[in-house]
């Protein structure tokens, strides 16, 4: 009995140290994570252009996004650079990684060349890529044209321009293959010995054993991977990056991302409660998605403990 | 893809030396894909510093030949003569160093609280801590923005600096799960002796947890160094420009200067990909090590 109240007051004490060394995060949390939540969820149902008093419109920004013809557009460059970008990145990832496991001389030097291109900022890999598909100076239609391939103006061509934003956000997909490589070197030996006994031949091998065992990295690499193409920003924006006109997005918008009009309708035109609107769509989206790849998860991804 | 067989023939070889000639050509054909595919992640590099050192001559050549006739250092003196390209060197080094800094201070501190503090706010935390590494920055951006305005703190570095010493969460989280792994006897044995929670972190946890500090001070500095989206918002005085939002001034209505954007794209590049080269090996475990588990 006489033990209870030292232990309260420990109990009391730790709280007050736990409190005190994740002090700096609670102040994070409040300031730039709640608030901003709340206050961004308020902002959604104004009128607001950062200097005058916002004034409440209730559902009218919600409304005007199903009839903006650039939201619109934005949303199905977002699907299509999402819908390419992440099943492609999967793959090279994943068959990158095998490459990189080969048993060859300089393997780490290897990995390293690899990882490179995530290293270099976007601003540097983007600009790089302009000279790289610049149409008269550039190596890639250089290299296109020795190999008797059609040679496009890469950013002067919607189309071209959006594969111009794929090839960029796969020029950096070292870091999945990395954890591919890792997940690849986890694989327990013995099965690939076992396999053989039984007579099973590459592809075999692959499908029963080597596919199954880097499931789990596959889904979380996707849900990563969606996240970031549907937050794609930077390299269209840059890739488009003109100085005539501050909300250029490619010819014909064909680089405008939904994160990228979501900056213009803030910063260049000042609607700040319709941009509020279009961030709380796009959470909610990616969140759906999310829970949506978790749930898929059930039927094709293999945990080795269960 | 001779995959699996590949997996196969790693445990067959010991150390790469002499291999069984009839096994030689199936690495081979993988061979080859490998360079191509390492070609596409090396080769723009090179151009970008082959090109900074390349005359207009050179750079304005149909078809494009990579290997200069000359080599010039005209395209770094004209990238310091044109733009201020020490300046804005020396605000992206202040910025990075600051939130380098500023994550130094804080993410250990959180993750102390998180993984040794045995106290009831714990696990909620970290969920909290977990599910503000899910939140897309684009939800929070304008109300900041809207708050750092308010502040009249916009085009300074206060909005780049301060979050980094209110803690990263996935940063919190890595240094978290290194924590994690250190057993509480160490710990225990300090308390006996009489030592406060914070001599106990100070000068037990932090010197063990060197590693995951470094791992996460290299992170904090690259993701800053090379971070466009920050600077682009809050920067529009050119005289506080970091080099991301700098170089675009290398782009005029309608022609771009090549070969001193690529020098500068250079001297942009260069310092991140020294910190990485130095600690690549290092933190390439610990990386992975997370996003495994």
């Amino acid at each position: 009995m006489a033990s209870k109240r030292p232990v309260a007051k420990a109990r009391l004490r730790n709280s007050l140290v736990g409190l005190g060394f994740a002090a700096p995060f609670i102040v994070g949390f409040a300031v730039f994570i709640a608030y901003p939540l709340v206050a961004s969820v308020g902002y959604s149902f104004t009128d607001f252009n950062l200097f005058q008093t916002p004034t409440n419109i209730g559902l009218a920004n919600y409304q005007a996004m199903l009839h903006d013809d650039r939201l619109i557009t934005s949303i199905k460059n977002t699907l299509l650079f999402a819908g390419v970008g992440v099943p492609l990145n999967i793959g090279i990832a994943l068959v990158g990684a095998h490459l990189l496991n080969l048993p060859v001389r300089g393997q780490p030097l290897y990995r390293a060349m690899a990882y490179l291109p995530t290293i270099v900022p976007v601003v540097v890999g983007a600009y790089l890529w302009r000279w790289l598909l610049n149409p008269q100076y550039g190596f890639v239609d250089h290299l296109l044209r020795m190999a008797h391939l059609p040679d496009p103006n890469w950013l002067l061509e919607p189309g071209w321009a959006r594969a111009a934003v794929i090839i960029l956000s796969v020029w950096t997909v070292g870091g999945t293959m990395i954890v591919y490589l890792a997940g690849l070197r986890e694989v327990p030996k013995d099965l690939y010995e076992a396999a053989s006994l039984d007579g099973a031949g590459i592809i075999g091998k692959f499908r029963h054993i080597t596919w199954p065992s880097l499931t789990p990295i596959t889904l979380f690499q996707s849900i990563v991977l969606t996240i970031a193409y549907l937050q794609l920003f930077a390299q269209p924006y840059l890739l488009a990056q003109s100085r005539l006109n501050e909300s250029t997005a490619g010819p014909g918008d064909s680089m405008l991302s939904y994160s990228m009009y979501l900056f213009q309708s803030a910063f260049v035109n000042l609607k700040m409660g319709y941009a509020s609107a279009m961030a709380w769509v796009l959470f909610l989206f990616t969140m759906l998605l999310t829970f949506a790849l978790l749930g898929s998860a059930r039927k094709w991804v293999h945990y080795v403990n269960g | 893809m001779s995959t699996a067989e590949v997996v196969d023939r790693r445990r067959a070889d010991a150390p790469q030396v002499s291999r069984p000639p009839r096994r030689i050509p199936s690495t081979f054909v993988g061979v080859v894909p490998l360079l191509v595919m390492l070609a596409f992640f090396v080769f723009p590099f090179l151009i970008m510093v082959v090109t900074g050192f390349k005359t207009p001559a050179d750079i304005f050549h149909a078809p494009p030949k990579f290997w200069p006739t000359q080599w010039t250092l005209q395209n770094y003196a004209a990238a310091s003569d044109s733009l201020p390209i020490g300046r804005y060197l020396l605000n992206t080094c202040l910025v990075t160093g600051l939130s380098v800094l500023g994550t130094l201070i804080s993410c250990p501190l959180v993750a102390y609280s998180l993984s040794k503090v045995h106290w009831p706010g714990q696990k909620p935390l970290l969920l909290i801590v977990l599910a503000t590494m899910m939140l897309p920055p684009q939800v929070t951006m304008i109300p900041v923005y809207i708050m750092w305005s308010r502040l009249g703190a916009t085009n300074s570095y206060w909005p780049l600096v301060v979050p980094a010493f209110l803690g990263t969460p996935y940063l919190i989280f890595m240094i978290r799960q290194f924590m994690m792994g250190i057993p509480d006897e160490l710990l225990e044995a300090a308390r006996v002796d009489g030592a406060s929670q914070f001599r106990i972190y100070r000068s037990v946890m932090l010197p063990l947890c060197r590693p995951a500090l470094v791992t996460a001070g290299v992170f904090q500095l690259v993701w800053t160094w090379s971070d466009f989206l920050g600077p682009l918002l809050y920067l529009n005085d050119p005289k506080k420009y970091t080099l991301s939002v700098g170089l675009y001034a290398f782009f005029s209505e309608h022609d771009v200067a090549w070969g001193p954007l690529m020098s500068a794209c250079v001297i942009f590049t260069l310092p991140a990909l020294g910190i990485f080269l130095l600690g690549q090996r290092f933190f390439m475990n610990q990386m992975t090590a997370g996003a495994l588990k």
